[in-house]
Order: C-alpha cells, then structure tokens, then sequence
C-alpha cells in the first residue's frame, strides 16, 4: 500500500464519512430551518419540468444501480444464475439510459441556472460545488458506462471496485485492490467522498427528506399547543 | 360527537371600502422580508377582477382544493398520495411568480446621488428578484378599482357561467373589494397535501399554521390550496401562511388585519363544531349542499348537551362562554347572512362573507333608480347578474342563499330607517326579512354599530396548562428554549412539550392521538 493509496482510498473515505454523519447530526439539531429542497419552481417552471425530472430520476436510477454494483458481491448474481455476460449487459444498458437521462437533466439545470438571472442569484457557493463534483462524477461515470462497457470491450469493476468499496463497510480497506483498476474508475470512485463530505452542508440533505410516511398518512393532521396526550 | 373550538372571522363586504390598510399593516407585521416581497397574507381584490395571483379561482388550472371521485369518496383534486410522490420533482399544478407578480424596489438612492441637472432625478423600477431594472407590467393590485377591466376582468373566473356578459362599461358596472386571508379551513387541502406533515391545524383554535423546521419545500401547499393563500419563500425555500395572528390571538387580541380595518368591516369569534363529521360534511354530492352541511357541523353553544360534551373534550369554560357570544356564529348560523368563500372547493372554510348590497345598489342607480331602501326587495330580485356573480363566488352558484342574505341586510336597513327617523318598529320589513324585531336590532347594533367588543370576541389561550406540565417533577432544567439541554442526551423535542398528533383515522372515521415524532425527549417528558 503506497501513501497515495492509503490517503485516496482509506484516509479520504474514512475522514468522509465521518464528516457525513457528524454533519448531518450538527445539521439536523442546529438547523431544521434550513433543511429544504430550495426549490426554484416558484421562478421558472418550464425548463426545470425537463431538467428536474431527468436528473433526478435518472439519479434515483444510477443509484439503484451502483446499490446492486457494489453491495451485491458477483458470487451471489453467478450463484443465483446470472452470468457475467448478462449482468454486462443488463447493467451496461440501464446504466447508458440512466447516466443520459441524468447528464440531460443535469446540463438543462445548470443551464437554466446560468440563463435565468433570478435563479442565477439564487445560487450559493455551496451549489457551486456540488456542481463541479456533481458534474466530474456524472461525465466519469458515463465514460465508464458508455465509453468502457457499452462501446469499448468493457471493465469487470466488481471483483476490483466492488470489493475495496464494501472493504471498507467492514473496517478491513483493501486499496489494492482498487489501484489496480482503470485510472477512470479511480477517479470515479474517488470524486464522491468529496461530495459527502460537502452533503451534509449542502441542499443535497433534501434526499433524506423524500416524504415516504406521507403514503397512507391520513389526511388531516392536528396539533395540541398544549397539554398531553388524550385518549 | 367531538367537539372541537375554532377560531373563525368574518368580513361585512358592505363596508369595505378598499383602502388596504389590512394588507399593508399585515405585510409590515408579517412579511416585510427577503424571499416575501411578492407576499400577501391578506390582500384585497377588486371583483369582477382577476384575483392575486391572476385567476387564483381557476382551480381547473391549479388543482387546488377536493372534488368527489365517482365513487364519491373525498379526494384531493390534484392527485392522492403516490401522484404526489412521482411529481415531486416538479409540482405540475404549481403557479410560477409571474402569475403573483415580479416584486420589485426603486433605485431610491438616485434621487439623493444624481448630480446636479435641469431635470429632477427619477427612481426607476429595480426587481427584487434579480436586482436589475425592470418594467413593471403586473403588480398586486393591478386591477384595482376596475383599472383595466375592459381588457382583464372578463377572464374572472366567476363570471363563467353567467347567461349575459356583464357590462363592465365605466357607468353601468357593478363592482366591490374582497378582502382575502387564509381561510383556516376545518378540512385543509394544504395539511392534506404536504408530503412532509410539516402543516397541521391545531386542535385549540383551529389556526393552520406551517412547521417552518418540518417543511422542506416540497410545495404541494401552495397548489393544493385552492385559495392559493400557502405561499413559497423564494430565500428560506419553505412554505409560508397567514397565521391568524396567533400570538395575538393566544392573548385575545384580534388579528393585525382586523385590529387596523378603518371600516371596521372584520368579526373574530369562536365557533364549536363537531370534528367528527367533518369530513362527511365535505363529501355531500351537491355542491349547493355544501353550505347546509357545513352550518351543520357548527355546534350551538348554548346547547347543554354541546357544553356537556364540550368540557368532556377539554375546551375551557370561559371559551364555552366566549363561544356563545360569538359574533361569526351569529352571522353565519344565527341569521344566516355570512356565507362562506367558495364552498364548492370543499374545504369547509372559515373566514365568511357578508355580501354587499351595493353592486345592486350600484346597478339601480345606473339604471337611473334612486336608491331607496324599500325599493331595494324588487331590486334583489331584478338584478340578475350581480346576485348571480355573487353566488357563484359565496354560494356554489345557488344564488337563492345570497338572496336570502340580501334581503335580510336590505330589511335591516328599511326597518331601521323607520325606527329612526319614525320612531315605528316596521314589523312589516322585518317579516320580509324573516326576522324578528330584536333579531333586526342585534343584527344592526353587529353590523351597522360594530363596537370593538362586538367585533372581537376572542378568549384567551390556556397557556397555565402549559405551565403546569413544563413544572412536573423530573424533568430536566436545561430543556429551556436555548438552554443546552443535555438531560436527554440527544437532540430534545423539537418544540414545546408532550407535542401530540392528533390524526383523522380514515377507517373508523374518528380521531387518535400520536406521539409527534420527536427523538427521546428525555426524563420526565411523554408521559
């Protein structure tokens, strides 16, 4: 293990996630109010019903989809079944249309950020950020999807990738085993731990609001001022 | 039955005189902040006219409010719970700034720091939303006092349906001010549709408020609001709404808007209903039923079996008296001549109406009539178009309740004239009013008199029980509000203590109570 993997690939995932979860306890007790989607609708609704709905569902896709990459170790898709081949397959042409549908989305938001100046002013320096790195890991990711597994002979990222990264879920990092994997996945497995480390301090704490309680909540809710609960 | 208390207001068209004294002094108390510039919690409207935002009553458009499903069964007019979830990423129904308008400053400055020259310096239009210089082509009260009618008010949404095309030449147009809050509805579309529950009503006043540390800018509020009075904060990202005052209310004042209404035209009192057939009153198939179902919902508060089950639900004496001086419940249930802001979107709202009799008083001396009081019965019913106008915005299109209403505010006046100028009690006008005498001359002490204490009937919040439980033994004394409070270890409640849900269950039809989801709260707390 060389310095510059320990620190890429077990200092830097390591420092953060720790940033992560201290930053969202910090952020959930000191600052409910700011906790918000920030939505821009309000402002401009027609490029954003375009751009909104790709990126985030292409999102929502591509993070399904690394969810299976990584967590589900190959041994287990063989076992029930799926070969290498299939799941190429498979991951390579849901990964092509999520990671478009999310670059489409991404470039019509920031566009639209850019073209319309109230929405420009509404930008922080926060956004800024997650932008770029937003930007890096979505053009990284399509570059493997497309340009490695879809055009070109294609990368077996889950004995290499998937394994450092679940390593790392249970406290034993094994750097090596990603170093030797294509300097774009490298890359692309890089990038993201900066963005959790901003997350926490970021509108992006707004994923963790998706309102799944509201599906069978009634309707109507009433609150007491005052007093304890009455039967 | 289940009683519950709700504060409700009502407004006597009749005099309202448009000045937006109430919407000014609302702002200055309420919304005079980055990210609210465009934001009104109350406003006046001139009718026919457009609205604020722009035909705010096209709920064809905007989706706001319930509609019956073909089964008949209460839904949400946008969509139900899962349709919301898949549009959460871009509400379709939501209104666009535009539609409020682009609030904007001056250059004021340029008046101080223009150089010295022939002509006096200008302050141009700045917006508030980019900083840059703007024409002005919209504005909050564009339409005020009929400005452009010819142009605009044809497309007032209320004027669908009428048979003729109402006339909106200068001389024989008809016109008055509808004066706008937040309706604190006793079934809220805006609670219903927020996906984060950070909107709830509360059980003691009825008063809707907006969790602003629950709401995550989701804003289906906004267009599931069919008054359109939930507004997006364009610099927090969160919903905000009238509060009713609340922090004055808790100390039995009466609201900013009311408090500062030159025209003294604004009621506040208490009215008890039975929450329990809430939601059967909003389901009734015919729309002009509406009204009849929600005055049945209103219980009578001097009813002994009411105040029996009243205590038994917790509602203090004082407000059980309170309540039986209420001026709403006397205009709206008592003499039936305060009607509710567009039943037909089945919200069961409570901010109500006294129609004004001058578009028809308006009418007849356009019509060359002079307008004589007891000439104003034939006159109710030969204006077709205003009484229909009326009917569709306070009625749900049934114009005999306006009619009713009417004519017991225009017997009021033919009857009282004789009483004053006579001296002679005209129980003639008060049959045709279908009232009795006394009944008349309470009606006119409300209305015409209008006494502060008349107008404002509202209680004091029990706050004693809040203090009670914040002194139970056991628990911890650094839980004050920015104290450090560590007794709990972790994050402590949010707000308050023993917050409590009380929840609609759909399957039994009544109300249970749940814990407000708060992380430990800690010795001594919950229980």
């Amino acid at each position: 293990m060389t310095v510059e993997e320990a620190l890429l690939f077990v200092a830097l995932p390591y420092s953060s996630i720790t940033l992560f979860v201290a930053g969202h306890i910090w952020r959930y007790r000191h600052d409910k109010f700011g906790w918000t989607s920030r939505s821009t609708q309000l402002l401009e609704r027609r490029w954003l019903a375009w751009g909104s709905n790709l990126f985030h569902y292409g999102a929502l896709a591509a993070i399904g989809g690394h969810v299976v990459g990584l967590l589900i170790p190959e041994q287990l898709t063989h076992a029930v079944g799926i070969s290498e081949g299939a799941y190429h397959l498979f991951a390579a042409a849901a990964g092509t249309v999520a990671g478009l549908a999310c670059i489409a989305g991404f470039v019509i938001l920031v566009g639209r950020r850019a073209y319309f100046p109230r929405i420009r002013r509404t930008t922080t320096w926060t956004d800024v950020v997650v932008y770029l790195v937003l930007a890096g890991i979505i053009v990284l990711g399509l570059i493997e999807t497309i340009g490695f597994n879809t055009l070109g002979t294609g990368y077996n990222y889950r004995p290499t990738v998937g394994v450092w990264f679940r390593s790392l879920l249970w406290l034993h990092p094994e750097p090596q085993l990603i170093a030797g994997a294509p300097l774009v996945y490298q890359l692309h497995a890089t990038l993201p731990w900066i963005l959790y480390a901003v997350w926490p301090f970021s509108r992006l704490v707004h994923a963790w609001s998706l309102p799944w309680q509201y599906l069978g909540r009634p309707y109507i809710l009433y609150r007491r001022r005052y007093g304890l609960a009455r039967r | 039955m289940k009683v519950r208390a709700q504060v409700g207001m009502v407004m006597n068209l009749d005099k309202c005189i448009g000045c937006h004294t109430c919407s000014v002094t609302c702002k200055q108390v309420w919304t005079n902040r980055p990210g609210t510039e465009y934001v009104w919690f109350n406003n006046v409207e001139t009718k026919p006219g457009l609205g604020f935002p722009r035909r705010w009553e096209d709920n064809q458009t905007w989706q706001g409010g319930w509609k019956l499903d073909r089964r008949g069964r209460l839904r949400l007019r946008a969509g139900g719970q899962l349709r919301k979830l898949l549009t959460i990423f871009w509400n379709p129904d939501l209104p666009t700034i535009d539609d409020y308008y682009e609030p904007w400053t001056y250059d004021y400055h340029t008046l101080i720091d223009a150089p010295l020259s022939e002509r006096d310096p200008v302050a141009r239009p700045q917006s508030q939303l980019t900083g840059r210089r703007m024409d002005v082509k919209w504005g909050p009260n564009w339409d005020d006092m009929l400005a452009g009618a010819p142009e605009t008010a044809s497309r007032d949404p209320d004027l669908a349906g009428l048979q003729e095309q109402v006339k909106l030449t200068y001389e024989r147009t008809f016109m008055f001010y509808l004066p706008r809050i937040c309706e604190h509805c006793l079934n809220p579309s805006c609670v219903a549709s927020c996906p984060s529950g950070a909107m709830y009503k509360r059980e003691e006043d009825g008063i809707v408020l907006v969790d602003q540390e629950k709401c995550r800018g989701w804003r289906f509020c906004v267009s599931g609001c069919p008054y359109k009075k939930v507004y997006f904060n364009h610099h927090t990202g969160k919903a905000e709404k009238c509060t009713l005052c609340y922090p004055r209310i808790e100390l039995g004042l009466p609201t900013v808007c009311s408090e500062t209404c030159v025209g003294r035209i604004r009621y506040l009192g208490l009215v008890l209903y039975d929450a329990d057939r809430v939601r059967e009153a909003a389901s009734v198939p015919d729309e002009k039923r509406l009204l009849d179902a929600q005055l049945k919902v209103f219980l009578d508060p001097a009813d002994p079996a009411v105040q029996r089950q009243a205590r038994a639900d917790g509602i203090p004496d004082d407000w059980i008296e309170y309540a039986q001086r209420s001026p709403v419940y006397a205009l709206a249930h008592r003499w039936r001549v305060a009607l509710p802001l567009h039943p037909e979107y089945r919200t069961l709202p409570m901010v109500w109406y006294v129609p004004p009799l001058s578009p028809v008083v308006n009418a007849m001396e356009a019509d060359g009539y002079e307008a004589d009081p007891d000439q104003l019965f034939p006159a109710i019913d030969a204006m077709r178009i205003p009484l229909d106008y009326l009917a569709n915005i306070l009625a749900a299109g049934d114009r005999e309740v306006v009619r009713l209403a009417l004519r017991r505010l225009a017997g009021m006046r033919s009857y009282m004239r004789k009483l004053e100028v006579l001296g002679v009690r005209d129980h003639q006008a008060a049959t045709a009013a279908s009232l009795e005498p006394s009944e008349i001359e309470a009606m006119y002490r409300l209305l015409a008199v209008a006494k502060y204490e008349d107008r404002y009937v509202v209680p004091q919040a029990h706050s004693e029980q809040a203090q009670r439980l914040a002194e139970l033994p056991g628990s911890c004394g650094l839980d004050f509000d920015g104290g450090p409070g560590n007794c709990g270890a972790l994050p402590r409640p949010a707000q308050g203590l023993n917050e409590t849900f009380m929840v609609q269950d759909r399957k039994v039809g009544g109300h249970r109570f749940v814990p407000l989801p708060v992380v430990n709260p800690g010795p001594g707390h919950g229980e």
